[in-house]
């Protein structure tokens, strides 16, 4: 469990890091909080011949809200995240801070960063989850320049993303507030990666759902959208016989694989009831933490 | 005389844990030598296969690589060849590094030692094997399928063991009121020391001698083992174990890798450090648990169980182990399956089989956490088909208060225990009304709860004559402690325990003092250096306050008495007139005539001429202590609550009431017990070595082999019974594993309680999740089709 050789740059400024990164080639790997790179090091399932340490460039670490948008710095702690409380900055976007707490385990979470995990991209991440659950747009910058990519687009399988070999992600922005969301998972022990995680988020307009969003982790490669489930809560009235008919639809659309965790059945069937009990939690509007 | 039981009893802290708290403890790791190269083992990638060629050269090219050897350079060392002298055990080869062909993954091909741990692993990973792989055996059924691949050429069963016959016991299971016919099945467990393995080995050409440092349960036994490997005089191999970080039997036992240590710093003349990381600890470490019992019991109709057969198999992996062998498993499985239940008729066949895994080491509980699961689960089956409380069946069936001591029908005898009185005990503080009657009410809400429970003997500090009926080459058994005190008062007690975690340099203290009349502070206790200390046999088996505790109360009061006759003579006085107290020898009776221990230490070494004329100089006295054994007991109890929509099983209450005789420090005691509960529950809900067909391991990492986290462990609540051992010199009885023991039977035992109205059986662990769940839904699937 020690990495095979590599070289370790550490630079202070974004522009550094892309020049930095131009220098070295594709093969070169950026190195932010650690949390899931230096593992896989250890245990030499990747082996890059060089490292450029991003974690002490200091303008990458912020949390800011820009009227209904929240603009979160690629270098901010899951810690920051989860001590979120400032009603001015989060109104809307709660579910970030209360998402935060499945996110490993506390030194993890003090030391891993939120667009670390994002641009690590595995399906069953709760930052990457909400990148698409609430529309979010992924700000990248490289040789020309910065571009945006909605997540929508980003994710394209395990360890996958639309970024180019010389592009570091620098920002993750949500465009609107989702009061009413949340994030239900299963997993057999505390703070592992969920055996199946479901997000959701509707618009209650009276006593009408719309525009709801249903996104799976664990069941894909990538987190997984299920519009027909979806589908089935537009328009329809709040209540426990919608929620269960959206886990149903949702459990029926995904096409889990199996492994030694859980079965492709069962994987199906947990998605089903994260699916109702994350909606039950969402628009029960209390924000309770579901457990 | 001093006051017995002036600190015997006393939840002291623990001497040990400002090194821990404060990060100055020292692990193998921690020791610095100057000039030490570190070891790195290419392991095998394959379960069976044929080695048909090694290829090391660009190991040795590997930048900052000093040496790498195989096999073909380790010249005529002799394989380790653990037996044990009976007709119905097959000893096997188990050779230090592989030559032409490896029986389990992990199993070690070459050694690459390296200038850094880093280059050690770049050279290991490229020394290039060529491997023609064969069929492997993966698991139980598979090695005793008629046309099983052999692991070895002798065939998969390593040990056959016809346990006890009763004739009567064939028409007892014909005729019975109740004839249960069940399997139970567990799996496959490492131990998961929070220290891996790890070993630094330096050779002394000034003194001709090698020394071992090593996270070892038993520095003398890889003393005797590896000396004679390395054809060393023993007296030229010093082994240490210093602070070790957690064993649980998976160190217990002598390792390929502390043997091929010492070759290689014999051969580079500089130490050499391999430290075991937890990716090769869980593929090549030792492991256990993985057993099948199949049982045929018969009850009469108020649910005495009469007899029982049965036939037991544990997967020892692809060698047998030093010095307990591969029989360790079936021959426990065999002789205490009845634990405290007063059965007259009983027989039992055990078999050790062979499969492409890592070699199985005694680990916390051995066998006794299947037996008790498969006692309990008996009882609660019998329970539910003859309609009787599960607490009565427990009482129907546990030895009688008055019966003891208890001679079970294979003869082994089981000394005075609170067995009843554990299960009322533990049966009113989980106020079993009260929770049947919101059992019920949940059920009406579609809630799942059950409530288990476990009784268990658990067999403690057994000596030579216990080890000698399993037929050991070298049997363990006894202890020895020295007592000295030095010209300054100050007394220290060498043994040959090895505590690594149960914190004996306290209570071994605590003894001492008791004897001697001084603050255990005053009082420094030895062990685990094998130039210091007498040779003894380490900790495992729950044995080392029994039987090192026994050596050191002798040893310690023959010091007593000695100080006392040197007194005596100081102070004009009769012997038994002198009493030890405080760190004083006094005058009974007359507290102002006496002598300061270092008055008492000074003369006996530095003023001899004042000795009596038949007393030696110095203060130093020997004493061993080899008992037959005595038993601890305890009831487990607990309350789960199914989540009937994801199977996952939540415990709500656990309750251990317990009775290990004299408690020395009930503080360590109730450490002991919540570590093993929580390992307990680990092997009933969480941990399982998975291996595929071709035998390669699934669970490498800690992120698939499920060791549970605090969150996942309940407050385990714990009331103690205190029946003390007629056979230990304290009073105590060893308790280390019985935590271990009883909670995967009670958390089973509950979970099956939850699901028992669906007709849902819990015979087998881990209990997943996913497996409940799939239960639950043939369940209401076999419902509905059985309503249309």
């Amino acid at each position: 469990m020690k990495p095979a050789p590599f070289e370790y740059h550490r630079v202070e400024r974004t522009e550094d890091a892309l020049e930095r990164l131009a220098e070295l080639g594709d093969e070169a790997k950026i190195l932010a909080g650690g949390q899931s790179l230096v593992p896989m090091m250890n245990f030499r399932l990747v082996r890059p011949p060089a490292l450029v340490d991003i974690s002490r460039i200091p303008d990458l670490r912020y949390v800011e809200r820009d009227g209904d948008c929240l603009r979160v710095g690629a270098l901010t702690l899951h810690r920051e995240v989860e001590q979120l409380d400032d009603p001015a900055l989060i109104r809307g976007y709660e579910l970030l801070p209360r998402s935060a707490r499945w996110v490993g385990h506390y030194p993890i979470r003090t030391r891993g960063t939120f667009g670390g995990s994002v641009a690590h991209a595995d399906p069953s991440a709760e930052w990457c989850m909400l990148a698409v659950l609430l529309d979010a747009t992924v700000v990248v910058s490289g040789p020309q320049g910065e571009r945006e990519i909605p997540a929508a687009d980003f994710f394209l399988g395990f360890f996958t993303t639309a970024m180019e070999p010389g592009e570091l992600l620098v920002e993750v922005r949500f465009p609107r507030p989702r009061p009413h969301a949340a994030l239900q998972e299963f997993a057999r022990r505390h703070g592992d990666f969920a055996i199946v995680a479901a997000a959701v988020a509707v618009d209650v307009d009276g006593d009408r759902m719309t525009d709801a969003r249903i996104v799976i982790g664990g069941v894909d490669e990538i987190p997984l959208r299920v519009t027909d489930a979806e589908a089935v809560l537009e328009g329809a009235e709040p209540g426990a016989e919608a929620f269960a008919e959206a886990g149903r639809a949702a459990g029926a659309a995904v096409e889990p694989s199996a492994d030694i965790h859980g079965s492709a059945e069962y994987r199906k069937e947990l998605t089903a009831v994260l699916v109702r009990r994350a909606l039950a939690e969402a628009v029960g509007g209390e924000g309770g933490d579901g457990g | 005389m001093a006051a017995d039981g002036a600190w015997i009893g006393r939840s002291l802290r623990r001497v040990e844990d400002p090194r821990h708290l404060t990060g100055t403890a020292s692990f193998v790791d921690d020791i610095r030598r100057p000039g030490v190269l570190a070891l790195a083992f290419t392991r095998s990638a394959q379960a069976a296969a044929r080695v048909a060629g090694l290829e090391t050269e660009a190991a040795r090219g590997t930048d900052g690589v000093r040496a790498v050897l195989t096999a073909a350079d380790l010249g005529d060392v002799e394989p380790l060849v653990p037996r044990l002298d009976r007709p119905d055990f097959v000893a096997v080869e188990l050779p230090l590094l592989a030559r032409d062909r490896v029986r389990h993954v992990g199993e070690p091909l070459a050694m690459v030692v390296a200038d850094t741990p880093h280059a050690a692993e770049d050279g290991a990973e490229r020394v290039v094997v060529d491997y023609e792989p064969g069929r492997a055996v993966s698991s139980i059924e598979a090695a005793v399928a008629d046309d099983a691949p052999r692991v070895h050429d002798g065939g998969n069963v390593l040990l056959d063991t016809a346990f006890h016959d009763d004739p009567a016991l064939d028409e007892l299971l014909e005729d019975a009121a109740l004839v249960l016919e069940e399997s139970f099945a567990s799996a496959r467990l490492s131990a998961v020391p929070l220290e891996g393995r790890a070993c630094l080995a330096e050779w002394d050409d000034r003194d001709q001698r090698l020394t071992l440092w090593t996270s070892t349960q038993v520095p003398h036994l890889v003393r005797t083992t590896v000396a004679a490997l390395l054809r060393l005089p023993e007296h030229r191999l010093r082994v240490i174990a210093p602070d070790v970080g957690g064993g649980f039997g998976q160190k217990c036992v002598v390792a390929r890798e502390e043997a091929l240590t010492c070759i290689a710093a014999r051969r580079l003349g500089a130490p050499v450090k391999w430290v075991e990381d937890r990716q090769e600890s869980l593929v090549a470490g030792f492991q256990g648990h993985e057993q099948r019992f199949h049982i045929r019991a018969g009850f009469d109709d108020e649910g005495r169980l009469l007899g029982l057969a049965a036939d037991i198999l544990c997967d020892v992996g692809a060698y047998s182990t030093h010095p307990f062998t591969c029989g360790v498993e079936p021959l426990m499985a065999a002789t205490e399956l009845l634990g405290p239940y007063a059965v007259r008729h009983y027989r039992a066949r055990a078999r050790a089989v062979a499969t492409n895994k890592s070699p199985m080491a005694p680990y916390r509980g051995v066998s006794r956490p299947q037996m008790v699961l498969a006692m309990e689960r008996l009882l609660q089956k019998a329970a539910m088909r003859l309609d009787v409380d599960p607490v009565e069946i427990r009482r129907r069936n546990l030895i009688l208060p008055d019966a003891f001591p208890w001679t079970g029908p294979a003869g082994l005898v089981i000394d005075r225990g609170s067995y009843h009185e554990a299960l009322e005990t533990c049966a009113e503080a989980l106020d079993i009304d009260a929770f049947r009657e919101r059992q019920s009410a949940a059920r009406e809400d579609g809630r799942l709860l059950g409530l288990g429970l476990a009784c268990f003997a658990e067999r403690s500090g057994y000596g030579t004559e216990a080890f000698n009926q399993r037929k050991m080459t070298v049997t363990p058994g006894y202890e020895t402690a020295v007592a000295r005190m030095d010209p300054s008062g100050g007394v220290t007690v060498y043994v040959g325990t090895s505590g690594h975690g149960q914190g004996h340099l306290t209570t071994l203290a605590q003894v001492a003092a008791d004897q001697l009349g001084v603050d255990p502070a005053q009082v420094e206790v030895r062990q685990s250096d094998t130039d210091a200390t007498p040779y003894g046999w380490g900790t495992f088996a729950s044995r080392s306050m029994v039987v090192g505790g026994g050596a050191t109360k002798r040893a310690t009061l023959a010091l007593a008495a000695r100080i006392r006759r040197l007194a005596a003579h100081l102070l004009e006085a009769a012997p038994e007139d002198i009493e030890l107290r405080e760190g004083r020898a006094v005058v009974r009776g007359s507290p102002e005539r006496g002598l300061s221990f270092a008055d008492v230490g000074r003369v006996a070494y530095l003023e001899a001429q004042r000795l009596p004329p038949d007393q030696d100089p110095g203060l130093e006295c020997q004493a061993s202590f080899d008992p037959p054994g005595t038993f601890s007991n305890a009831t487990h109890g607990c309350v789960v609550e199914i989540d009937r929509e994801t199977g996952a099983v939540a415990i709500e209450r656990y309750v251990v009431v317990e009775d290990c005789g004299v408690m020395i420090n009930p503080a360590i005691v109730e450490g002991q017990v919540r570590g093993g509960v929580a390992q307990g529950i680990a092997a009933a809900l969480y941990e399982e070595l998975v291996y595929t067909e071709e035998g390669q391991l699934q669970t490498a990492s800690l992120m698939d082999y499920l060791v549970p986290t605090a969150a996942e462990i309940p407050a385990v609540e714990i009331l103690h019974l205190e029946t003390p051992s007629e056979f230990s010199e304290t009073g105590a009885k060893g308790m280390g594993e019985g935590g271990t023991m009883g909670a995967p039977a009670c958390v089973a035992s509950a979970v099956a309680d939850a699901v028992a109205h669906l007709g849902i059986e819990i015979d087998r662990l881990p209990i997943r999740p996913d497996d409940v769940l799939a239960a639950l839904h043939a369940a209401e699937r076999k419902e509905g089709s059985g309503a249309r």
